[in-house]
C-alpha cells in the first residue's frame, strides 16, 4: 500500500474565477498530510482533481504513477468522503456494501466487511436503519465506512467532519487513525479546523488564493513556519 | 347489452393485458431513456442534441392517440413495412401503438426524477466505484418514487386509452375490444347504464394497479 500524489503546475478556473493558480505539492506513500487553507482557497476543487472528478485545466497529476486519472481508480485505490454527507436511501448495510457489491465479491465476505466496518465507527447496532433518517454525523460515519470498507491505498477526505459536534469528530478521526494504522494508506485530509490537521496529519500545506503557500511537518507548520502568511494564519489572522 | 358475465370478464381482462403490456415496454425502454438523458446532460452540460431529444419527448407527450392508431395502422396494414407481421387488428397491434403513445410519457417523467436526484449521491457513487450501467441503476434505484410516478403516469395513460386501440384494434368483440372501446360502443347504442357500469369496472381496475405500484413506490422509501 503505497501511494504517493504528485501535482505540477494545476491550474482550474470556473468562468473567469482561476481556483487552482499553479499548484505543485507532493504527498508521499504512507503519509497523512492535511491541506488547510480558508473557504474558497481552492482546497476542495483540489481534492476534486486528485480524485479524478474533475480534470485540470493545465498541469499534471499523478496518483500511483497514473498521470491525470480520470476517476478510474475511484472506488478501488482511491477513496473520497465529501463534506456533506450524501448517503443512498438504502439501509446503513447497504449504503457500506454498495461499493464492495460492485466488485462483485461474495456475500459472506461483504457480510463480514461491512459488519467489521460499522463496527469501526460505532454503528453495529445501526445496520438495518434507514439511512437517511440518521443524524448528519451518523450519516457522515456511514459515509466514511462506506469508502473506507474499499480499502483504498489513497483516502481523500474533503472537511469531512465540518458542522459535526465534538463527539462524532472525534470518533471519526479516531477512525481516520486507525485506518492508517491498519492500512498504512496515504490519507490527504481537507480542512479548516486547524485543531484537527494537528491532530490527524503528520505533514501540513497551506492553499491560499489557489496557490500552495507552504508544506511542512506539522510541528513545523504550527510553530515555526518560513512563511509570513502560514505564520499570520496558524495565529487566526486571516491573510489575504 | 353487456351483462356481468364471461363477456365482461374478458374485455375488462384484455384491457389489464394490453395497458399493463403497453406500459410494462414503455417503461422498459422509456425509463433507461430518460436516466441516459438526465446523466448526459449533467456529465456533459446542454448540449443541442440532448436538448433536440428532450423537445421530441416533451412534443411527443401530445402525441394524439388518434394519429398513433394512424401510424400504427399504415405500419401494419397488409401493404404496409410491417404488415407481414399479421398484427392488425390484434391485442399485439394494439400494445404496439400504445407503446408510441406510453414512451414518451415514461421517458420525460423518469428523465425528470432522475435529474433531480442530487448531484452528490451521483458522485458518491462514482467515488465507490460505479460507472455506466452501475451508475445509471444505482439513480434509478434513488429516484425510485419518481420513477414509479413515471410507470403510473404511463399506465393512467395507456388504460384509459380510445383512439389508437380503436382504429388498430377495430373493437372486435371477443378479440380486440377493450373497456374504453366497449364504452364507445355502448354509448353510442345508447346504452349509458351500461357504458357507465363499464366506466366504473375501467376506474376499479385503474385504482387496483396503482394501489399496487403506490404500495410498491413507498414500501421501503419512508
Amino acid at each position: 500500500m503505497t501511494v504517493s500524489v504528485r501535482l505540477r503546475g494545476v491550474q482550474k478556473s470556473f468562468g473567469a474565477k482561476r481556483v487552482l493558480d499553479g499548484v505543485d505539492l507532493a504527498v508521499e506513500p504512507q503519509e497523512v498530510f492535511a491541506l488547510v487553507g480558508p473557504s474558497g482557497a481552492g482546497k476542495t476543487t483540489l481534492l476534486r482533481i486528485v480524485a479524478g472528478l474533475d480534470g485540470p485545466d493545465a498541469g499534471e497529476v499523478v496518483v500511483d504513477g497514473t498521470a491525470n486519472p480520470r476517476s478510474s481508480g475511484l472506488g478501488r485505490e482511491v477513496g473520497l468522503v465529501m463534506q456533506r454527507p450524501a448517503v443512498f436511501r438504502r439501509t446503513v448495510f447497504d449504503n457500506v456494501a454498495y461499493g464492495l457489491h460492485l466488485q462483485g465479491l461474495p456475500e459472506e465476505e461483504i457480510d463480514r466487511r461491512v459488519s467489521a466496518a460499522l463496527d469501526r465507527v460505532g454503528l453495529r447496532d445501526a445496520r438495518d436503519a434507514k439511512a437517511w433518517t440518521l443524524s448528519a454525523g451518523e450519516a457522515q460515519r456511514v459515509c466514511f465506512a462506506r469508502a473506507a470498507v474499499l480499502r483504498p491505498k489513497l483516502l481523500l477526505l474533503d472537511e469531512f467532519t465540518a458542522n459535526l459536534d465534538p463527539a462524532n469528530v472525534s470518533l471519526l478521526e479516531g477512525a481516520v487513525t486507525a485506518y492508517h494504522r491498519e492500512t498504512q494508506a496515504t490519507i490527504v485530509i481537507v480542512t479548516h479546523n486547524l485543531f484537527q490537521a494537528k491532530r490527524v496529519a503528520r505533514r501540513a500545506g497551506l492553499l491560499l488564493g489557489g496557490k500552495l503557500v507552504e508544506t511542512a511537518d506539522v510541528e513545523t507548520f504550527f510553530t515555526n513556519p518560513r512563511n509570513e502568511r502560514t505564520r499570520a494564519f496558524v495565529r487566526g489572522e486571516m491573510p489575504y | 347489452m353487456v351483462e356481468l358475465s364471461q363477456e365482461l370478464l374478458q374485455i375488462a381482462g384484455l384491457s389489464l393485458y394490453v395497458a399493463a403490456s403497453s406500459t410494462g415496454i414503455a417503461s422498459l425502454l422509456g425509463i433507461p431513456l430518460g436516466a441516459f438523458l438526465a446523466l448526459r446532460e449533467e456529465a456533459r452540460g446542454r448540449r443541442p442534441a440532448l436538448t433536440i431529444a428532450k423537445a421530441i419527448v416533451f412534443t411527443l407527450y401530445g402525441m394524439p392517440p388518434v394519429l398513433a392508431g394512424l401510424l400504427v395502422y399504415i405500419l401494419l396494414s397488409k401493404e404496409g413495412p410491417l404488415g407481414a407481421l399479421g398484427l392488425l387488428f390484434t391485442p399485439g397491434g394494439m400494445i404496439f401503438a400504445q407503446v408510441l403513445i406510453v414512451t414518451p410519457i415514461v421517458t420525460g417523467v423518469a428523465y425528470s426524477a432522475v435529474a433531480s436526484v442530487g448531484r452528490d449521491v451521483k458522485e458518491a457513487a462514482r467515488t465507490l466505484g460505479a460507472r455506466g450501467w452501475a451508475l445509471a441503476a444505482t439513480v434509478i434505484v434513488e429516484a425510485r418514487l419518481g420513477v414509479i410516478t413515471a410507470i403510473m403516469v404511463g399506465f393512467g395513460r395507456a388504460i384509459s386509452e380510445v383512439g389508437a386501440v380503436l382504429i388498430v384494434g377495430g373493437n372486435i368483440r371477443g378479440a380486440t375490444r377493450v373497456l374504453t372501446t366497449a364504452i364507445v360502443l355502448e354509448t353510442g347504442r345508447g346504452n349509458f347504464t351500461e357504458a357507465i357500469a363499464l366506466g366504473l369496472i375501467l376506474l376499479a381496475v385503474a385504482f387496483g394497479i396503482f394501489l399496487v405500484l403506490y404500495w410498491v413506490q413507498q414500501r421501503g422509501y419512508r
